[in-house]
Protein backbone atom coordinates (compact mmCIF):
# COMPACT_ATOMS: atom_id res chain seq x y z
CA UNK A 1 0.00 0.00 0.00
CA UNK A 2 1.56 3.08 -0.96
CA UNK A 3 1.28 6.09 1.64
CA UNK A 4 -1.72 8.10 -0.07
CA UNK A 5 -3.85 4.62 0.22
CA UNK A 6 -2.67 4.62 3.92
CA UNK A 7 -3.78 7.91 5.05
CA UNK A 8 -7.49 8.16 6.20
CA UNK A 9 -9.85 9.98 4.48
CA UNK A 10 -11.99 10.81 7.76
CA UNK A 11 -10.27 10.09 11.04
CA UNK A 12 -12.09 10.12 14.56
CA UNK A 13 -9.81 10.19 18.03
CA UNK A 14 -10.81 9.50 21.33
CA UNK A 15 -14.42 10.80 21.04
CA UNK A 16 -16.39 11.76 23.80
CA UNK A 17 -20.02 12.39 24.43
CA UNK A 18 -23.08 12.51 27.00
CA UNK A 19 -26.27 13.12 27.53
CA UNK A 20 -26.64 14.45 31.46
CA UNK A 21 -25.21 11.15 33.16
CA UNK A 22 -25.55 9.13 29.95
CA UNK A 23 -21.90 9.31 28.83
CA UNK A 24 -22.75 7.52 25.55
CA UNK A 25 -19.06 7.81 23.58
CA UNK A 26 -16.24 7.12 26.07
CA UNK A 27 -13.33 7.78 23.90
CA UNK A 28 -14.27 6.26 20.42
CA UNK A 29 -11.75 6.00 18.01
CA UNK A 30 -12.22 5.11 13.89
CA UNK A 31 -10.39 5.61 11.08
CA UNK A 32 -11.81 5.59 7.28
CA UNK A 33 -9.45 4.93 4.32
CA UNK A 34 -10.03 5.86 0.33
CA UNK A 35 -12.20 3.19 -1.37
CA UNK A 36 -13.28 1.17 1.94
CA UNK A 37 -16.74 0.25 3.39
CA UNK A 38 -16.42 0.05 7.04
CA UNK A 39 -18.79 -1.19 9.05
CA UNK A 40 -19.76 -0.12 12.68
CA UNK A 41 -21.58 -2.52 14.39
CA UNK A 42 -23.21 -2.11 17.70
CA UNK A 43 -26.61 -2.52 20.11
CA UNK A 44 -29.44 -0.13 19.62
CA UNK A 45 -28.41 2.79 22.14
CA UNK A 46 -24.66 1.96 22.29
CA UNK A 47 -24.56 5.15 20.27
CA UNK A 48 -23.77 4.80 17.01
CA UNK A 49 -25.96 7.28 15.14
CA UNK A 50 -24.60 9.68 18.18
CA UNK A 51 -21.29 9.23 16.74
CA UNK A 52 -22.22 9.29 13.13
CA UNK A 53 -24.23 12.49 13.64
CA UNK A 54 -21.19 13.83 15.57
CA UNK A 55 -19.26 12.90 12.34
CA UNK A 56 -21.41 15.50 10.03
CA UNK A 57 -21.59 17.78 12.65
CA UNK A 58 -24.96 17.46 13.98
CA UNK A 59 -24.43 16.87 17.43
CA UNK A 60 -20.83 18.77 19.44
CA UNK A 61 -19.11 16.41 21.02
CA UNK A 62 -17.49 16.92 24.26
CA UNK A 63 -14.10 16.27 23.28
CA UNK A 64 -11.96 14.51 21.28
CA UNK A 65 -10.89 15.09 17.46
CA UNK A 66 -12.62 14.65 13.68
CA UNK A 67 -10.47 15.10 10.84
CA UNK A 68 -11.78 14.91 7.30
CA UNK A 69 -9.78 15.66 4.55
CA UNK A 70 -6.77 16.92 6.85
CA UNK A 71 -9.53 19.10 8.53
CA UNK A 72 -10.78 19.24 12.42
CA UNK A 73 -14.71 19.81 11.61
CA UNK A 74 -14.74 20.37 15.44
CA UNK A 75 -12.73 23.70 14.43
CA UNK A 76 -14.61 24.38 11.38
CA UNK A 77 -17.52 27.44 11.46
CA UNK A 78 -20.60 26.93 10.21
CA UNK A 79 -19.78 28.24 6.19
CA UNK A 80 -16.72 25.63 5.76
CA UNK A 81 -18.68 23.15 7.43
CA UNK A 82 -21.52 23.31 4.84
CA UNK A 83 -18.98 23.30 1.81
CA UNK A 84 -16.82 20.07 3.72
CA UNK A 85 -20.70 18.63 3.53
CA UNK A 86 -21.43 18.62 -0.05
CA UNK A 87 -18.38 15.93 0.06
CA UNK A 88 -20.04 14.09 2.23
CA UNK A 89 -23.46 12.08 1.22
CA UNK A 90 -25.56 10.85 4.61
CA UNK A 91 -27.98 8.50 4.55
CA UNK A 92 -30.68 8.61 7.40
CA UNK A 93 -32.45 5.87 9.44
CA UNK A 94 -35.75 6.80 8.18
CA UNK A 95 -34.94 8.62 4.62
CA UNK A 96 -35.83 12.03 6.17
CA UNK A 97 -37.15 12.93 2.36
CA UNK A 98 -38.67 16.67 1.83
CA UNK A 99 -42.39 15.40 2.39
CA UNK A 100 -43.35 18.50 0.99
CA UNK A 101 -41.23 18.38 -2.67
CA UNK A 102 -41.66 15.58 -4.89
CA UNK A 103 -38.87 13.13 -5.64
CA UNK A 104 -37.78 15.48 -8.24
CA UNK A 105 -37.55 18.48 -6.04
CA UNK A 106 -35.86 16.17 -3.48
CA UNK A 107 -32.83 15.33 -5.69
CA UNK A 108 -32.44 19.10 -7.22
CA UNK A 109 -32.47 20.55 -3.51
CA UNK A 110 -29.06 19.87 -3.11
CA UNK A 111 -28.10 20.47 -6.43
CA UNK A 112 -29.36 23.98 -6.79
CA UNK A 113 -27.50 25.75 -3.97
CA UNK A 114 -24.30 23.37 -4.76
CA UNK A 115 -24.08 23.15 -8.58
CA UNK A 116 -20.39 24.86 -8.37
CA UNK A 117 -19.38 21.59 -7.53
CA UNK A 118 -20.08 19.50 -9.99
CA UNK A 119 -17.51 19.01 -13.17
CA UNK A 120 -19.29 19.85 -16.22
CA UNK A 121 -22.46 20.72 -14.81
CA UNK A 122 -25.11 19.93 -17.73
CA UNK A 123 -28.29 21.07 -15.75
CA UNK A 124 -30.35 19.99 -13.17
CA UNK A 125 -32.26 17.18 -15.04
CA UNK A 126 -29.35 15.13 -16.59
CA UNK A 127 -28.05 14.29 -13.23
CA UNK A 128 -31.71 13.96 -11.36
CA UNK A 129 -32.38 11.63 -13.86
CA UNK A 130 -28.59 9.65 -13.72
CA UNK A 131 -29.06 9.32 -10.23
CA UNK A 132 -32.54 7.77 -10.03
CA UNK A 133 -31.43 5.35 -12.68
CA UNK A 134 -28.55 4.41 -10.57
CA UNK A 135 -31.45 3.10 -8.02
CA UNK A 136 -33.87 1.86 -10.36
CA UNK A 137 -36.70 4.79 -9.98
CA UNK A 138 -36.23 6.93 -12.69
CA UNK A 139 -39.86 6.47 -13.42
CA UNK A 140 -40.89 7.79 -9.96
CA UNK A 141 -39.82 11.14 -10.56
CA UNK A 142 -42.63 13.33 -10.23
CA UNK A 143 -43.94 11.28 -7.18
CA UNK A 144 -44.30 12.64 -4.08
CA UNK A 145 -42.58 10.83 -0.90
CA UNK A 146 -45.95 9.67 0.60
CA UNK A 147 -46.61 8.14 -2.41
CA UNK A 148 -43.53 5.29 -2.35
CA UNK A 149 -42.85 2.55 -0.23
CA UNK A 150 -40.21 2.13 2.39
CA UNK A 151 -37.59 0.63 -0.22
CA UNK A 152 -38.24 2.94 -2.83
CA UNK A 153 -38.05 6.03 -0.29
CA UNK A 154 -34.33 4.52 1.25
CA UNK A 155 -33.28 4.26 -2.68
CA UNK A 156 -34.44 7.64 -3.46
CA UNK A 157 -32.50 8.87 0.06
CA UNK A 158 -29.56 7.23 -1.63
CA UNK A 159 -30.27 8.77 -4.89
CA UNK A 160 -30.18 12.50 -3.31
CA UNK A 161 -26.96 11.47 -0.76
CA UNK A 162 -25.09 10.55 -4.31
CA UNK A 163 -26.59 13.28 -6.09
CA UNK A 164 -23.22 15.66 -5.66
CA UNK A 165 -21.20 12.77 -6.18
CA UNK A 166 -19.40 13.02 -2.53
CA UNK A 167 -16.23 11.12 -2.12
CA UNK A 168 -17.67 9.75 1.50
CA UNK A 169 -21.19 8.12 2.10
CA UNK A 170 -21.95 7.40 5.46
CA UNK A 171 -25.01 5.14 6.09
CA UNK A 172 -27.25 5.34 9.46
CA UNK A 173 -28.67 1.90 9.32
CA UNK A 174 -29.64 1.64 5.91
CA UNK A 175 -32.13 -1.20 6.25
CA UNK A 176 -33.37 -0.61 9.49
CA UNK A 177 -37.19 -1.15 9.24
CA UNK A 178 -37.00 -2.86 5.73
CA UNK A 179 -38.53 -6.63 4.86
CA UNK A 180 -35.43 -9.15 4.32
CA UNK A 181 -35.87 -8.98 0.32
CA UNK A 182 -35.47 -4.73 0.09
CA UNK A 183 -33.23 -4.87 2.43
CA UNK A 184 -30.40 -7.27 0.46
CA UNK A 185 -31.74 -4.86 -2.57
CA UNK A 186 -30.63 -2.18 -0.51
CA UNK A 187 -27.34 -3.59 0.02
CA UNK A 188 -27.07 -4.36 -3.15
CA UNK A 189 -27.25 -0.95 -5.01
CA UNK A 190 -24.78 0.33 -1.66
CA UNK A 191 -22.07 -2.32 -3.44
CA UNK A 192 -22.81 -1.29 -6.84
CA UNK A 193 -22.50 2.30 -6.02
CA UNK A 194 -18.83 1.92 -4.19
CA UNK A 195 -17.60 -0.16 -7.20
CA UNK A 196 -19.43 2.90 -9.90
CA UNK A 197 -17.83 5.90 -7.84
CA UNK A 198 -14.94 4.23 -5.84
CA UNK A 199 -16.24 6.42 -2.59
CA UNK A 200 -15.58 5.43 0.87
CA UNK A 201 -18.80 4.38 2.79
CA UNK A 202 -19.21 4.44 6.75
CA UNK A 203 -21.94 2.09 7.33
CA UNK A 204 -23.22 1.74 10.44
CA UNK A 205 -25.73 -0.61 11.09
CA UNK A 206 -26.69 -3.62 13.25
CA UNK A 207 -27.87 -5.70 10.20
CA UNK A 208 -25.12 -9.03 9.88
CA UNK A 209 -26.36 -9.87 6.66
CA UNK A 210 -25.55 -6.29 5.68
CA UNK A 211 -22.11 -6.34 7.22
CA UNK A 212 -21.56 -9.44 5.79
CA UNK A 213 -22.19 -8.74 1.90
CA UNK A 214 -20.60 -4.79 2.36
CA UNK A 215 -17.93 -4.72 4.50
CA UNK A 216 -14.07 -4.62 4.08
CA UNK A 217 -13.49 -4.42 7.84
CA UNK A 218 -15.49 -4.04 10.99
CA UNK A 219 -15.39 -1.63 14.12
CA UNK A 220 -17.47 -3.49 17.30
CA UNK A 221 -19.08 -0.15 19.35
CA UNK A 222 -19.62 -1.76 23.31
CA UNK A 223 -19.91 0.36 25.87
CA UNK A 224 -18.66 3.82 24.00
CA UNK A 225 -15.71 2.07 22.82
CA UNK A 226 -13.78 0.23 20.11
CA UNK A 227 -14.45 -3.19 21.35
CA UNK A 228 -13.53 -5.37 18.58
CA UNK A 229 -11.89 -4.77 15.03
CA UNK A 230 -11.22 -6.62 12.03
CA UNK A 231 -12.96 -8.41 9.05
CA UNK A 232 -16.46 -9.78 8.84
CA UNK A 233 -14.69 -12.91 9.05
CA UNK A 234 -12.25 -12.44 12.05
CA UNK A 235 -14.90 -11.17 14.07
CA UNK A 236 -17.63 -13.58 12.99
CA UNK A 237 -14.95 -16.81 14.49
CA UNK A 238 -14.24 -14.57 17.25
CA UNK A 239 -14.18 -16.34 21.11
CA UNK A 240 -15.30 -13.57 22.65
CA UNK A 241 -18.99 -13.77 23.90
CA UNK A 242 -19.43 -10.10 23.80
CA UNK A 243 -18.25 -10.29 19.70
CA UNK A 244 -20.35 -13.71 19.27
CA UNK A 245 -23.62 -12.46 20.41
CA UNK A 246 -23.47 -10.25 17.35
CA UNK A 247 -23.10 -12.95 15.42
CA UNK A 248 -25.30 -15.71 16.90
CA UNK A 249 -29.17 -15.97 15.05
CA UNK B 1 -54.53 14.15 64.04
CA UNK B 2 -54.63 17.93 64.21
CA UNK B 3 -50.79 17.57 63.52
CA UNK B 4 -51.05 15.39 60.74
CA UNK B 5 -53.45 17.47 58.91
CA UNK B 6 -51.22 20.93 59.57
CA UNK B 7 -48.30 18.48 58.12
CA UNK B 8 -50.30 17.45 55.37
CA UNK B 9 -51.37 20.93 55.08
CA UNK B 10 -47.87 22.22 54.49
CA UNK B 11 -46.17 19.64 52.42
CA UNK B 12 -48.55 19.73 49.87
CA UNK B 13 -48.71 23.36 50.03
CA UNK B 14 -44.57 23.20 49.69
CA UNK B 15 -45.07 21.03 46.83
CA UNK B 16 -47.60 22.97 45.33
CA UNK B 17 -45.01 26.07 45.41
CA UNK B 18 -42.11 24.22 44.17
CA UNK B 19 -44.11 23.23 40.93
CA UNK B 20 -45.14 26.92 40.31
CA UNK B 21 -41.29 27.97 41.07
CA UNK B 22 -40.27 25.37 38.64
CA UNK B 23 -43.00 26.37 35.50
CA UNK B 24 -42.38 29.49 36.24
CA UNK B 25 -38.58 28.95 35.65
CA UNK B 26 -39.07 26.99 32.67
CA UNK B 27 -41.30 29.49 31.45
CA UNK B 28 -38.51 32.55 32.03
CA UNK B 29 -35.99 29.89 30.77
CA UNK B 30 -38.28 29.66 27.32
CA UNK B 31 -38.76 33.08 27.01
CA UNK B 32 -34.89 34.19 27.38
CA UNK B 33 -34.73 30.93 24.40
CA UNK B 34 -37.17 32.72 21.87
CA UNK B 35 -35.21 36.14 22.33
CA UNK B 36 -31.97 34.30 21.07
CA UNK B 37 -34.02 32.73 18.78
CA UNK B 38 -35.34 36.18 17.42
CA UNK B 39 -31.53 37.52 17.87
CA UNK B 40 -30.24 35.18 15.15
CA UNK B 41 -33.45 35.81 12.86
CA UNK B 42 -32.25 39.60 12.66
CA UNK B 43 -28.62 38.31 12.19
CA UNK B 44 -29.98 35.74 9.16
CA UNK B 45 -32.26 37.79 7.68
CA UNK B 46 -29.76 40.56 6.47
CA UNK B 47 -27.22 38.13 5.40
CA UNK B 48 -26.93 36.03 1.85
CA UNK B 49 -27.93 34.13 0.45
CA UNK B 50 -31.67 35.15 0.36
CA UNK B 51 -34.01 32.57 -0.13
CA UNK B 52 -36.34 34.63 -2.46
CA UNK B 53 -37.93 31.96 -4.07
CA UNK B 54 -38.83 29.92 -0.71
CA UNK B 55 -39.90 33.11 0.27
CA UNK B 56 -42.56 33.90 -2.15
CA UNK B 57 -44.08 30.28 -1.71
CA UNK B 58 -44.21 31.07 1.62
CA UNK B 59 -46.09 34.42 1.26
CA UNK B 60 -48.40 32.51 -1.29
CA UNK B 61 -48.85 29.61 1.07
CA UNK B 62 -49.88 31.61 3.82
CA UNK B 63 -51.69 34.37 2.03
CA UNK B 64 -53.59 32.65 -0.33
CA UNK B 65 -54.34 30.00 1.76
CA UNK B 66 -55.97 32.10 4.57
CA UNK B 67 -57.86 34.11 2.47
CA UNK B 68 -61.75 32.54 2.98
CA UNK B 69 -60.87 31.82 6.69
CA UNK B 70 -60.46 35.31 7.19
CA UNK B 71 -62.65 36.82 5.18
CA UNK B 72 -65.80 34.51 6.20
CA UNK B 73 -64.46 35.84 9.54
CA UNK B 74 -64.28 39.80 9.10
CA UNK B 75 -67.55 39.56 7.28
CA UNK B 76 -69.39 37.71 10.43
CA UNK B 77 -67.46 40.09 12.47
CA UNK B 78 -69.12 43.17 10.72
CA UNK B 79 -72.36 41.62 10.07
CA UNK B 80 -72.65 40.64 14.13
CA UNK B 81 -70.97 44.41 15.33
CA UNK B 82 -73.69 45.71 13.78
CA UNK B 83 -76.24 43.68 14.48
CA UNK B 84 -75.46 44.12 18.06
CA UNK B 85 -75.01 47.71 17.96
CA UNK B 86 -77.91 48.23 16.21
CA UNK B 87 -80.42 48.56 19.19
CA UNK B 88 -78.84 50.58 21.54
CA UNK B 89 -77.52 53.20 19.37
CA UNK B 90 -81.31 52.94 17.86
CA UNK B 91 -82.21 53.94 21.65
CA UNK B 92 -80.11 56.81 22.13
CA UNK B 93 -81.35 58.40 18.43
CA UNK B 94 -77.30 57.85 17.83
CA UNK B 95 -77.91 55.68 14.27
CA UNK B 96 -76.10 58.08 11.76
CA UNK B 97 -73.08 57.45 14.30
CA UNK B 98 -73.04 53.74 13.07
CA UNK B 99 -70.61 53.79 10.26
CA UNK B 100 -67.86 56.06 12.15
CA UNK B 101 -68.18 53.86 15.45
CA UNK B 102 -67.77 50.21 13.87
CA UNK B 103 -64.73 51.46 11.27
CA UNK B 104 -62.63 53.20 14.38
CA UNK B 105 -64.24 50.00 16.79
CA UNK B 106 -62.70 47.33 13.42
CA UNK B 107 -59.67 49.01 12.16
CA UNK B 108 -58.06 50.55 15.29
CA UNK B 109 -58.57 47.32 17.25
CA UNK B 110 -61.15 44.74 17.07
CA UNK B 111 -59.99 43.75 13.14
CA UNK B 112 -56.42 43.37 13.98
CA UNK B 113 -56.93 41.45 17.12
CA UNK B 114 -59.50 38.73 15.56
CA UNK B 115 -58.07 38.28 12.61
CA UNK B 116 -54.46 37.77 14.23
CA UNK B 117 -55.68 35.44 16.75
CA UNK B 118 -57.70 33.46 14.01
CA UNK B 119 -54.33 33.54 11.95
CA UNK B 120 -52.59 31.88 14.81
CA UNK B 121 -54.62 29.20 14.62
CA UNK B 122 -54.40 28.70 10.84
CA UNK B 123 -51.03 30.29 10.67
CA UNK B 124 -49.14 29.52 13.96
CA UNK B 125 -49.73 26.05 14.77
CA UNK B 126 -49.15 24.87 10.98
CA UNK B 127 -45.73 26.23 10.95
CA UNK B 128 -45.20 24.33 14.82
CA UNK B 129 -46.78 21.14 13.45
CA UNK B 130 -44.65 21.38 9.98
CA UNK B 131 -41.40 22.12 11.20
CA UNK B 132 -41.77 19.71 14.01
CA UNK B 133 -42.93 16.97 11.70
CA UNK B 134 -39.30 18.14 9.56
CA UNK B 135 -37.31 17.97 13.19
CA UNK B 136 -38.81 14.67 14.50
CA UNK B 137 -38.40 13.10 10.89
CA UNK B 138 -34.77 14.42 10.23
CA UNK B 139 -35.74 16.67 7.65
CA UNK B 140 -33.86 18.91 9.07
CA UNK B 141 -30.99 17.52 9.96
CA UNK B 142 -31.20 16.11 5.93
CA UNK B 143 -31.25 19.52 5.22
CA UNK B 144 -28.38 20.91 7.08
CA UNK B 145 -25.70 17.87 6.00
CA UNK B 146 -26.66 18.90 2.02
CA UNK B 147 -24.80 21.72 3.03
CA UNK B 148 -27.87 24.20 3.39
CA UNK B 149 -28.58 26.32 6.33
CA UNK B 150 -32.17 25.20 7.63
CA UNK B 151 -32.65 28.66 9.67
CA UNK B 152 -32.41 30.76 7.06
CA UNK B 153 -34.48 28.32 4.25
CA UNK B 154 -37.11 27.30 6.69
CA UNK B 155 -37.38 29.97 9.65
CA UNK B 156 -36.31 33.14 7.51
CA UNK B 157 -38.69 32.90 5.02
CA UNK B 158 -41.65 31.90 7.58
CA UNK B 159 -41.22 34.66 9.55
CA UNK B 160 -40.58 37.20 7.25
CA UNK B 161 -43.62 36.00 5.24
CA UNK B 162 -45.81 36.33 8.22
CA UNK B 163 -44.43 39.68 8.81
CA UNK B 164 -45.46 40.83 5.28
CA UNK B 165 -48.80 38.69 5.00
CA UNK B 166 -50.63 39.22 8.35
CA UNK B 167 -51.17 43.29 7.60
CA UNK B 168 -51.94 42.69 4.38
CA UNK B 169 -54.75 39.81 5.27
CA UNK B 170 -55.85 42.31 8.50
CA UNK B 171 -56.91 45.24 6.09
CA UNK B 172 -58.39 42.88 3.53
CA UNK B 173 -60.04 41.59 6.47
CA UNK B 174 -60.76 44.77 8.07
CA UNK B 175 -62.50 46.02 4.42
CA UNK B 176 -64.72 42.98 4.25
CA UNK B 177 -65.89 43.51 7.86
CA UNK B 178 -66.72 47.02 6.56
CA UNK B 179 -68.99 45.31 3.91
CA UNK B 180 -70.61 43.08 6.06
CA UNK B 181 -71.73 46.34 8.32
CA UNK B 182 -72.76 48.37 5.49
CA UNK B 183 -74.95 45.40 4.51
CA UNK B 184 -76.98 45.52 7.77
CA UNK B 185 -77.07 49.01 7.66
CA UNK B 186 -78.59 48.96 3.76
CA UNK B 187 -80.73 45.93 4.94
CA UNK B 188 -81.99 47.43 8.08
CA UNK B 189 -81.78 50.97 8.13
CA UNK B 190 -82.17 51.54 4.56
CA UNK B 191 -78.52 53.29 4.40
CA UNK B 192 -76.92 52.96 1.02
CA UNK B 193 -73.42 51.34 0.59
CA UNK B 194 -72.13 54.74 -1.06
CA UNK B 195 -73.44 56.74 2.06
CA UNK B 196 -72.34 54.17 4.44
CA UNK B 197 -68.97 54.49 3.35
CA UNK B 198 -68.62 58.38 2.98
CA UNK B 199 -69.29 58.04 6.61
CA UNK B 200 -66.34 55.33 7.11
CA UNK B 201 -63.53 57.52 5.23
CA UNK B 202 -64.83 60.56 6.61
CA UNK B 203 -64.29 58.71 10.09
CA UNK B 204 -61.11 56.92 9.22
CA UNK B 205 -57.64 59.16 9.82
CA UNK B 206 -54.40 57.85 9.01
CA UNK B 207 -54.01 58.19 13.03
CA UNK B 208 -56.14 55.07 13.23
CA UNK B 209 -54.91 53.47 10.40
CA UNK B 210 -51.13 53.69 10.66
CA UNK B 211 -50.46 52.48 14.32
CA UNK B 212 -53.10 49.39 13.57
CA UNK B 213 -51.04 48.55 10.71
CA UNK B 214 -47.96 48.94 12.26
CA UNK B 215 -49.16 46.63 14.88
CA UNK B 216 -50.62 44.25 12.82
CA UNK B 217 -46.97 44.15 11.46
CA UNK B 218 -45.93 43.10 14.72
CA UNK B 219 -48.39 40.33 15.20
CA UNK B 220 -47.02 38.79 11.91
CA UNK B 221 -43.48 38.41 13.27
CA UNK B 222 -45.09 36.91 16.43
CA UNK B 223 -46.83 34.46 14.76
CA UNK B 224 -43.76 33.43 12.56
CA UNK B 225 -41.18 33.68 15.06
CA UNK B 226 -43.38 31.42 18.05
CA UNK B 227 -44.45 28.82 15.61
CA UNK B 228 -40.39 28.80 14.09
CA UNK B 229 -39.32 28.21 17.66
CA UNK B 230 -41.74 26.04 18.71
CA UNK B 231 -41.59 23.56 15.52
CA UNK B 232 -37.46 24.03 15.37
CA UNK B 233 -37.29 22.95 18.90
CA UNK B 234 -40.02 20.13 18.31
CA UNK B 235 -39.01 16.90 20.23
CA UNK B 236 -40.15 13.84 21.45
CA UNK B 237 -41.72 12.33 18.26
CA UNK B 238 -44.91 12.60 16.94
CA UNK B 239 -46.36 13.73 20.72
CA UNK B 240 -44.10 16.59 20.17
CA UNK B 241 -45.27 17.67 17.24
CA UNK B 242 -48.65 18.04 18.62
CA UNK B 243 -47.44 19.85 21.32
CA UNK B 244 -45.76 22.14 19.88
CA UNK B 245 -48.78 23.04 17.50
CA UNK B 246 -50.98 23.46 20.67
CA UNK B 247 -48.13 25.86 22.77
CA UNK B 248 -47.45 27.96 19.32
CA UNK B 249 -50.97 28.72 19.31
CA UNK B 250 -51.22 29.58 23.09
CA UNK B 251 -47.64 31.60 23.37
CA UNK B 252 -49.06 33.39 20.08
CA UNK B 253 -52.09 34.20 21.45
CA UNK B 254 -51.27 35.26 24.98
CA UNK B 255 -48.32 37.46 22.70
CA UNK B 256 -50.49 39.05 20.81
CA UNK B 257 -52.28 40.63 23.45
CA UNK B 258 -49.17 42.15 25.27
CA UNK B 259 -48.49 43.49 21.93
CA UNK B 260 -51.76 45.18 21.43
CA UNK B 261 -51.45 46.07 24.91
CA UNK B 262 -48.01 48.26 24.15
CA UNK B 263 -49.33 49.11 20.88
CA UNK B 264 -52.36 50.72 22.44
CA UNK B 265 -50.45 52.49 25.10
CA UNK B 266 -47.77 53.71 22.74
CA UNK B 267 -50.71 55.00 20.05
CA UNK B 268 -52.03 56.89 23.14
CA UNK B 269 -49.08 58.84 23.83
CA UNK B 270 -48.31 59.97 19.91
CA UNK B 271 -51.70 60.38 18.61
Amino acid sequence: MNSEKNKPVLELKNLHKSFGDNHVLKGFNLKLFKGENLVVMGKSGSGKSVMVKCLVGLIQPDSGSITIKDEDIIKMGHKELDILRTEIGFLFQGSALYDSMTVRENLEFPLRRHKDKIENFQGTEILVKEALENVGLADAIDLMPAELSGGMQRRVALARALILKPKIIMYDEPTTGLDPITAKEIILLMRNIQKKYNTSSLIITHDVDCARVISNRMILLVDGINYAEGTFQELSNSKDPQVQAFFKN
Amino acid sequence: MLVNIIFGLSFSFMNSSNTILTRTKSFFAEIGDMTLFAGRFFREVFSPPFEFKELLRQCYNMGNRSLLLVGVTGFILGLVFTLQSRPTLLQFGAQSWMASMVSLSIVREIGPVVIALICAGRIGSGIGAELGSMRVTEQIDAMEVSGTNPFKYLVVTRIVATTLMLPLLIIMGDAIALLGSALIENLKGDVSFLLYFNQVFDALKFSDIIPATVKSVFFGFAIGLVGCYKGYYCSKGTVGVGEASNSAVVYISMLLFVIDFIAVFVTDIFF
